[in-house]
């Protein structure tokens, strides 16, 4: 066993972690998600430019990384700067491209950072499942006709193309007969509302009323997209995952830093063993949350992948949300203020465990697998 | 032991009840079920119609015009005012100044504060805490200086809870450094209109602003609003911590809060069933009311024991950890039976007058923004650590 990163994968880390931390401070990042585009597309070409989009697709796909660790490295790092820049809508969408094999154009001017894509799977009853689809798409004389409604699209405002789930055959939560479309955003009929997200992000109800595509729209084999589907589910819920990491870093490194520093009864607050032993937990839990990322990143192309994917989610939610309320609890006050960044760390590390299934619905999924197994 | 309500109580409730009924004006009510932002006027129209009614000091002693409201007659009507959707009464000045007034303030004092309490002239808001004086707040320096027959003030408090409305101010503040520093400190009341008192807000990190800074610059404040003796404002403090606990455990917030998590368990849908009806899910919200049901009892105990004479002490800090861990759960299980819904937030959708259709079920937008705003509760009032001290000195004797 080795628990080393390869050097290529260090530099990756180091790179955007350097730039996150020189470019990227939370007024910054503030400004960013306050922005009429909730996030600068000048980063954006910057990111681009560092090859930071390419390192999450493989070789095959145009990229130079794509692997279960090129992923965390670099969300783990997005997370610590909170990076609000549409790297999560455009990995689902691109991993959903890259899968199939086609569109190759489309991913290229990703990577390129010239376009932008999202992901408009979930609906509004779907909650976590994913083969809850009930947007249709018809055989109509162009090719399809799409009709139905996408719920919390990532990013799903800013995107020139969404990848989006239909259903070509079946029942509403089969997971035969569902098929992926690549569409422009701008397509006669789609309809996308756009509002913030509590932790500073942009999200979109997207409505789809006669959309009419071409045949070659469609991504993988009409309705077999669920092997697409699923992974892009897990690679998501690996860099959520991550990024929920990157936040728990800086949480911890900002309370403990508080309780060095912050005097109460004439001692930093950090002598008292009550405070210490919780801060020994919130260390530990991390460490597990780190080897839970490691497992869950290996296995991301073996047959333990969902076993894992959701061990490592559910660890997440769970440890994560202590971890978040005790980086609060422990600076008091301070940390309930806009202005001071640990409440916004808190509040995305709390907010990924809606992402892709909580700690329930992974704690379901562990159960499910374990009995199936 | 009876746990059955007798039948003068039952009928105490009836007629809060019919109160709620007939005086709660619906678009309140509605904002308050709705978690909608209350303005300033809500808060008045509000505290004017309990006053009219006699509610709003019923827990006063009959000598200073309340109707001596014992446990209780307090714990039903809070239960009936969650459940009716009433507002948090602003507890500033009928529930905090009022009694360390009764009992400490100069008869001046109460003739002429206690009436604008109750009709609303004064809007009360509190100065304890300091930017170096949270959890230990004995080490607060705000400083009151005699000059003639006036102290001038100087200083900052912070977490001024609505004091953007706010037109008086009772302060800690320190008048000696000799001595213990518990020693040192007096009790001032302020008139936010002085010269020199500046309110600066304090936005909180879902975007609210709901709690301030009050700096004070060479603010001069007639002598008499000393309230009792110089030095021995801890002890009044003191006082207030200890005699104003009723509500602490907040049963009726938590009870309202669950009956709310129950309808949006029961609307949405996992896999095509009902989320109430998951397992998982059903096995949390239980767990939640057994705590509940329990700490239903253990605040009526302690607070029965209380208004039998005995002493109230660590009992307190109990309900108060219980109270607001209890509370934070519930926020925190239904931010999660809202699923990817939880993370949409239109601030804006927040106050009257916005009329878009909501994002998803339009029970879910306050909920996250609820989540994380009652993380102050475990912070606030004594830290549950503070909280927690406390119990360990009084009660192990160790």
């Amino acid at each position: 066993m080795d628990f080393s990163h390869t050097e290529e994968r260090q530099m990756l880390a180091d790179m955007v972690g350097r730039f996150v931390r020189d470019e990227y401070d939370i007024e910054t990042r503030h400004a960013n998600a306050q922005s009429e585009d909730g996030f600068s597309r000048h980063h954006w070409g910057q990111f681009a430019e560092l090859g930071l989009i390419g390192a999450l697709f493989s070789e095959s796909s145009g990229g130079f990384g794509g692997a279960g660790f090129d992923i965390a490295v670099v969300f783990e790092q997005l997370g610590g700067g909170l990076v609000v820049e549409p790297f999560l809508a455009n990995l689902l969408a691109g991993t959903a491209l890259a899968a199939s094999g086609g569109h190759g154009d489309a991913l290229d001017a990703v990577m390129a950072g010239s376009c932008l894509l999202a992901y408009a799977h979930g609906e509004p009853a779907s909650r976590y499942s994913l083969s809850h689809v009930e947007t249709v798409a018809r055989s109509s004389a162009s090719g399809y006709r799409l009709n139905g409604n996408k719920a919390v699209v990532l990013s799903g405002d800013t995107a020139n193309k969404l990848v989006v789930s239909a259903r070509t055959a079946g029942e509403t939560v089969d997971a035969d007969g569902i098929s992926l479309f690549l569409i422009p955003a701008d397509a006669d009929g789609v309809h996308i509302r756009s509002y913030p997200t509590i932790d500073g992000y942009r999200a979109a109800e997207i409505a789809l009323k006669d959309v009419e595509l071409p045949a070659d729209s469609l991504i993988g084999g009409e309705g077999q997209a669920m092997a697409l589907i699923e992974q892009v589910n897990a690679v998501g819920t690996l860099a959520v995952s991550a990024e929920a990491l990157g936040a728990i870093n800086v949480g911890i490194d900002m309370t403990l830093e508080y309780l060095k520093t912050r005097k109460q009864f004439g001692v930093p607050i950090g002598k008292f063993q009550a405070l210490q032993h919780r801060m020994a937990d919130m260390m530990t839990e991390r460490e597990q949350i780190r080897s839970a990322l490691i497992n869950a990143a290996g296995n991301l192309q073996s047959e333990q992948r969902d076993w894992q994917i959701s061990a490592l989610k559910n660890l997440v939610g769970r440890a994560g949300r202590n971890i978040a309320e005790e980086c609060i609890q422990m600076h008091g006050g301070i940390a309930m203020t806009w202005e001071y960044a640990v409440g916004h760390y808190a509040k995305r590390i709390v907010m990924i465990d809606h992402m892709f299934g909580d700690q329930d619905y992974h704690l379901q999924r562990i159960i499910k697998l374990g009995a199936a197994a | 032991m009876d746990l059955n309500y007798t039948a003068e109580e039952q009928s105490f409730q009836q007629d809060v009840r019919r109160f709620f009924a007939e005086k709660l004006p619906p678009e309140i009510s509605g904002k308050v079920k709705s978690k909608k932002r209350l303005t300033k006027q809500d808060s008045e129209t509000w505290h004017a119609i309990l006053n009219q009614a006699g509610y709003l000091n019923a827990h006063w002693p009959v000598e200073f015009g309340g109707r001596g409201w014992n446990a209780i007659q307090r714990d039903i009507f809070d239960v009936e005012a969650n459940a009716a959707g009433a507002p948090r009464v602003v507890p500033f000045g009928v529930n905090m100044l009022a009694p360390v007034l009764m009992a400490f303030g100069s008869t001046e004092q109460q003739s002429y504060h206690l009436p604008r309490i109750l009709d609303g002239t004064n809007w009360w808001c509190q100065g304890y805490s300091e930017p170096g004086s949270g959890s230990d707040l004995a080490s607060l320096k705000m400083s009151a200086v005699r000059d003639g027959d006036e102290y001038v003030l100087n200083g900052q408090k912070t977490w001024t809870t609505l004091g953007q409305y706010a037109n008086w101010i009772f302060c800690l503040v320190r008048t000696s450094k000799e001595g213990k520093r518990q020693e040192g400190i007096s009790f001032i009341l302020v008139d936010m209109d002085t010269p020199g008192v500046e309110v600066r807000p304090i936005i909180l990190l879902e975007g609210t602003h709901e709690v301030n800074e009050v700096w004070f610059t060479d603010v001069r404040v007639p002598a008499e609003n000393l309230v009792g003796e110089e030095n021995k404002g801890w002890t009044y403090a003191k006082y207030l911590l200890v005699h104003e606990r009723s509500g602490i455990a907040g049963v009726g917030d938590a009870l309202a809060s669950i009956e709310h998590l129950k309808q949006i368990a029961r609307e949405q849908k996992k896999d095509g069933k009902p989320l109430a009806e998951d397992a998982l899910f059903a096995a949390r919200l239980a767990e939640i009311e057994i705590d509940l049901a329990a700490m239903r009892t253990t605040n009526m105990r302690i607070m029965q024991a209380a208004s039998d004479g005995a002493p109230a002490g660590p009992e307190v800090s109990m309900l108060k950890i219980k109270g607001t861990v209890l509370r934070q759960s519930i926020n925190d299980l239904t931010r999660r039976a809202l699923g990817p819904y939880a993370m949409p937030f239109v601030s804006e959708a927040l106050d009257v007058g916005y009329n878009d259709a909501p994002i998803g079920p339009d029970y879910a937008n306050p909920v996250a923004a609820d989540y994380f705003n009652h993380r102050k509760t475990s912070i606030y009032g004594g830290s549950n650590e503070i909280q927690r001290n406390i119990i360990s000195k009084m009660m192990m004797g160790l």
